[in-house]
């Protein structure tokens, strides 16, 4: 078998709300291969978007570790971890969250300020990515000028631009009609299958799980064994 | 309309809790162009009120023609005598003139607040009757002076801003030891004076002439008489004044200034406060944005709203204009404070923070509301209620 | 892009409120501006008199004025280089226009001033022509005199012999400053003292002020103390000082500028704060899944952090350079259209204090909002859709 992207072992997470310690994940354990397209199920609450986060390094576990890429995340500080992201990871959510005073470009290129990549490199990996995810021509557009699905692609092409090896998507078809889901989820597919991207994708859509790999569920803060 | 406009109103006025931030900018900014405003002016007003309490309109002051104040004139004994017996003033009870040869000197003591440098006040030399011809000058503390001896009578105003004048305190003028018999005080520009007997000043200080002469005129409308008969005598050139219009025309140059540098910094501070006005309606209207078009929806006209915005910017105006005004009466009303006089002398007066003035500066808040308010309330007005009602 | 066409890209976000706020701060540092340097010409102004010259006036009040039999005196007293004297005239311009004019023996007065520059053969001219002015640059091109013209001013004060108050006099000659400070005292005309004390009605040798100047500056403080023990209990005791003391000393009488000008100014300060920290405030507010989007791309809390502090200093500068600039204009306006009467310029201290101030505002008003920034969490930013 290939490396192991992600390894999850004997993971929990604890919340504290005002006096109440809430647990949502508890002792989970997981892996995940590289080049693979998995996707997170669960009912709400179930704690899908919590392993996430902490697989995307945007969050600590209470206990256990966090494997990625052959490097343990668990115990770094907040500015080692701001530091892994920016080299190895990509995240797409449900709602763009992309700048609206930058152009299309400009938003692909905010990942790459933290590199030391010349002003003309940087312009040679933006247009690679737009490239990639078939919006070359839109460079230029503000936000506010795209479609929903067009700026769920320009937020893609900025999850790629650094060139991590693991995606992040949390609900990235969340906002959007059959149709341009479909799109979206077959440009995720290309990543996977064309460019070896290993994906971990949360969703609450069944028809959206179909084009990962392998779909797991979660249910109060517990993996349910299945393969896809 | 109304109706409508009453029922927006207090929806809005409702929620500027939720807008604190920016509505606590408008306050504060109005607070301070009044407060500014409102300062500067009431040292103009009471340095202005101070010296017109000097002087009635039934007394007249004589100068030496052309001096246009009392430090530069300079009258012989003749012309002096001459002056007395002008036509059109009253007779004392003694039956003669009731006028009073005055002869100013300056003198210099030390200030409470700076003890480095002395400052300058005036040494009047007077004649008994001065003390008829002003009534509203009382003996507070102390008696007055005995003539012929070298003694002083000092304005209350003295004693706020400078030391060493106190009763009983003897104050070295000129190689020459005076002492302080009495306390007087008038309500007017004379409290910032040393009084002593003239004859004393004139052997001490080497003069032999007066500086002035205050007449008292037999009925108000005897001015043109006096003044006439005066410049009618080919000995004499003099001017002839109504004692109150002489300390008038003294505050002009004071006034001016501080009219001046209360005009400019007030326009400089309205602009700022306008458009910090403009900042926080624009932002009230923009979060709102959804209420407004939800209400026009219903049917609520596009006037009611304008009104209502702008309602909201003249309240929050006023508020502020208010605190301003509270808070330079607090900090400023009957504040002490002395200038420079005419004269080169110190001239004690009090901050006075006078009704009109703050209804001037309220007057202004309002303005400034209202221009604040009313850009943001056409844009309220004009918002295309779908896209509006798309953003919620 | 760069970092800092990011945080300029962001100030275009609600493009009106960032006009409007940045309107307000132009407004703020113009008065700033305005006020400090009417502050500090009247407050600092005197540093560069120097310290090599004396005056001595009454020691009452320079309105009292001195004999001239002191002259002798003074001129023997050791330390004492040049006797110089003046006496105000109490000029006036045509109906009712003050002008400062003083009499003075003409080469006296050019020794003790090496700073008014003027050809040699002008003050020989103002020296042996009686009737003779000579006015300042200043004064001159303000009301359009040129030598050789005859100036007709009365006096205030000082009638002549045959009782009247007008008065002419030639002007034989125009001078200036040797250096821009001086160049801005300009603004007095100086005529013949002998003629004056002869002409005028009330002439007896008195003069107000002596100015003494000094061989060595270091002595300043002994020979006042010389002069004024010289003629304590005197019929007339004088007091003196250095001229930059002299100045002072007659600011002093008239007010605390200062304390005026600082009331002003910390109320203005006080609502800016507020107009821009507010500014800043719904800035970061609105922008919060923004800001934990950044962190999730890898942007440290730090860098953050330096985000909004670069926007709300960008805000700041921008605003408070445009408002000195502002100031200056319009002080160059004020100083030409009075003819030199008001000085009001924006000098480089002003612009020193302003840039300071310009910085602590930029922090006061960004500390907050940049703070919140770093706090950021990531997961509960973002789950707050």
């Amino acid at each position: 078998m290939s490396e192991l992207m992600v390894q999850v072992r004997s993971v929990s997470k604890v919340y504290q709300r005002g006096k109440q310690q809430i647990e949502v994940l508890h002792g989970l354990t997981l892996d995940i291969p590289k080049g693979d397209f998995v996707a997170l199920m669960g009912p709400s609450g179930s704690g899908k978007t919590t392993l996430l986060n902490l697989i995307g390094g945007l969050d600590q576990p209470t206990s256990g570790e966090i494997h990625v890429g052959g490097r343990r995340i668990d115990e770094l500080s907040s500015g080692q971890l701001a530091k892994w992201r920016a080299h190895n990871v990509g995240f797409v959510f449900q709602l763009y969250n992309l700048m609206p005073v930058l152009s299309a470009e400009r938003n692909v290129e905010l990942p790459l300020l933290l590199t030391k990549l010349s002003s003309a490199e940087r312009k040679q990996n933006v247009a690679v990515a737009l490239q990639v995810v078939g919006l070359a021509d839109r460079a230029k557009h503000k936000p506010k000028e795209l479609s929903g699905g067009q700026e769920q692609r320009v937020a893609i092409a900025r999850a790629l631009v650094s060139d991590p090896q693991l995606l992040v998507c949390d609900e990235p078809t969340g906002d959007l009609d059959r149709k341009t889901a479909d799109e979206i989820l077959g440009l995720l597919q290309v990543l996977n299958r064309e460019h070896g991207k290993t994906i971990v994708m949360v969703t609450h859509d069944p028809k959206a799980a179909e084009f990962a790999r392998r779909t797991l569920h979660l249910e109060k803060g517990q993996l349910l064994e299945q393969a896809a | 309309m109304l109706g409508q406009a009453v029922a927006i109103t207090g929806i809005n006025i409702k929620s500027i809790p939720q807008r604190w931030g920016s509505s606590l900018v408008i306050v504060i900014g109005l607070a301070g162009v009044v407060g500014v405003f409102t300062a500067l002016l009431a040292m103009a007003a009471g340095f202005e009120s101070t010296l017109r309490a000097t002087g009635r309109n039934d007394a007249v002051i004589v100068m030496r023609g052309g001096s246009e104040t009392e430090l530069n004139s300079a009258l012989d004994r003749d012309t002096t005598e001459l002056i007395k017996q002008g036509p059109g003033i009253r007779a004392g009870t003694d039956g003669k003139p009731l006028a009073s040869a005055e002869m100013m000197v300056i003198a210099e003591l030390i200030r409470r607040d700076d003890v480095k440098n002395g400052a300058n006040i005036t040494l009047r030399g007077v004649e008994p009757a001065a003390f008829a011809l002003r009534p509203q000058l009382r003996i507070v503390a102390g008696r007055s002076f005995a003539t012929g001896l070298r003694e002083l009578i000092v304005g209350r105003g003295v004693l706020r801003q400078f030391q060493g004048a106190e009763l009983g305190k003897v104050v070295r003028m000129r190689g020459s030891n005076w002492t302080v018999v009495g306390v007087f005080e008038s309500g007017d520009a004379h409290d910032s004076e040393l009084w002593t007997d003239i004859n004393v000043a004139r052997t001490t200080f080497g003069r032999s002439g007066t500086s002035s002469v205050l007449a008292a005129l037999d009925s108000p409308g005897s001015f043109d008489k006096l003044k006439n008969g005066l410049a009618a005598d080919p000995r004499l050139s003099v001017d002839v004044l109504r004692e109150q219009d002489y300390f008038n025309g003294q505050t002009k140059q004071f006034r001016a200034t501080i009219g001046f540098l209360a005009g400019v910094v007030t326009v400089i501070m309205a602009l700022g406060a306008i458009f910090a006005a403009l900042n926080s309606m624009y932002a009230a209207v923009a979060t709102r944005s959804k209420e407004i078009a939800t209400l026009r929806a219903l049917g609520f006209g596009g006037l009611p709203v304008v009104v209502s915005v702008m309602f909201e910017a003249l309240l929050l105006a006023l508020l502020g204009g208010v605190l301003g005004a509270l808070i330079a009466y607090a900090l400023f009303n009957n504040f002490s404070v002395s200038t420079l006089g005419q004269n080169f002398t110190q001239v004690v007066f009090n901050f006075k923070v006078t009704p009109e003035l703050v209804g001037r500066g309220l007057l202004i808040a309002l303005i400034i509301g209202m221009i604040g308010g009313l850009l943001p309330a056409m844009r309220a007005a004009r918002l295309p209620v779908t896209t509006s009602l798309r953003e919620l | 892009m760069t970092r800092t066409g990011f945080v300029i890209a962001n100030l275009f976000r609600k493009k009106t409120r960032t006009a409007l706020t940045i309107l307000s701060v132009i407004m703020a540092f113009l008065l700033f501006g305005l006020l400090q340097s009417v502050n500090h010409v009247f407050n600092a102004g005197a540093d560069f008199v120097g310290a090599t010259r004396l005056v001595t006036q009454a020691r009452v009040s320079f309105t009292q004025p001195l004999p001239l039999s002191m002259v002798p005196k003074l001129e023997a007293l050791p330390g004492v280089a040049r006797v110089a004297y003046s006496q105000w005239f109490g000029g006036v311009w045509q109906e009712n226009t003050p002008v400062f004019v003083f009499a003075v023996d003409p080469l006296r007065y050019h020794d003790a001033y090496p700073e008014y520059v003027m050809a040699e053969d002008r003050w020989q001219a103002f020296a042996t022509t009686r009737t003779a002015m000579v006015a300042g640059k200043q004064l001159a091109d303000h009301y359009g005199w040129k030598t050789g013209q005859k100036i007709p001013l009365s006096s205030n004060i000082f009638p002549q012999k045959n009782g009247s108050k007008a008065w002419a006099f030639d002007l034989v000659g125009i001078y200036d400053g040797k250096d821009e400070d001086w160049q801005k005292r300009t603004n007095v005309a100086f005529i013949n003292y002998d003629y004056f004390d002869e002409a005028n009605q009330f002439g007896k040798g008195r003069v107000n002020f002596y100015i003494l100047k000094l061989a060595d500056g270091a002595r300043a403080e002994a020979v006042s103390k010389t002069i004024d023990a010289l003629f304590e209990n005197s019929p007339d005791e004088t007091k003196t000082q250095t001229e930059k003391d002299f100045n002072l000393g007659f600011v002093k009488q008239i007010g605390d500028i200062g304390l005026i000008v600082r009331w002003i100014l910390f109320a203005v300060f006080f609502t800016l704060l507020l107009v821009v920290g507010n500014t800043m405030a719904q800035s970061v507010r609105e922008r919060v899944p923004e800001l934990a989007v950044l962190k999730t791309l890898g942007f440290s809390d730090r860098s953050v952090l330096g985000l909004v502090f670069a926007e709300a200093s960008a805000l700041c500068l921008f605003g408070g350079l445009l408002g000195l600039v502002l100031a200056t204009m319009l002080g160059v306006m004020v100083e030409k259209g009075s003819g030199g009467q008001f000085q009001l310029r924006v000098d480089a201290w002003v612009w020193l204090v302003g840039v300071a101030a310009i910085v602590l505002l930029s922090v006061a008003v960004g500390l907050l909002p940049a703070l919140r920034a770093r706090r950021l969490k990531i997961v509960d930013a973002l789950a707050g859709h």
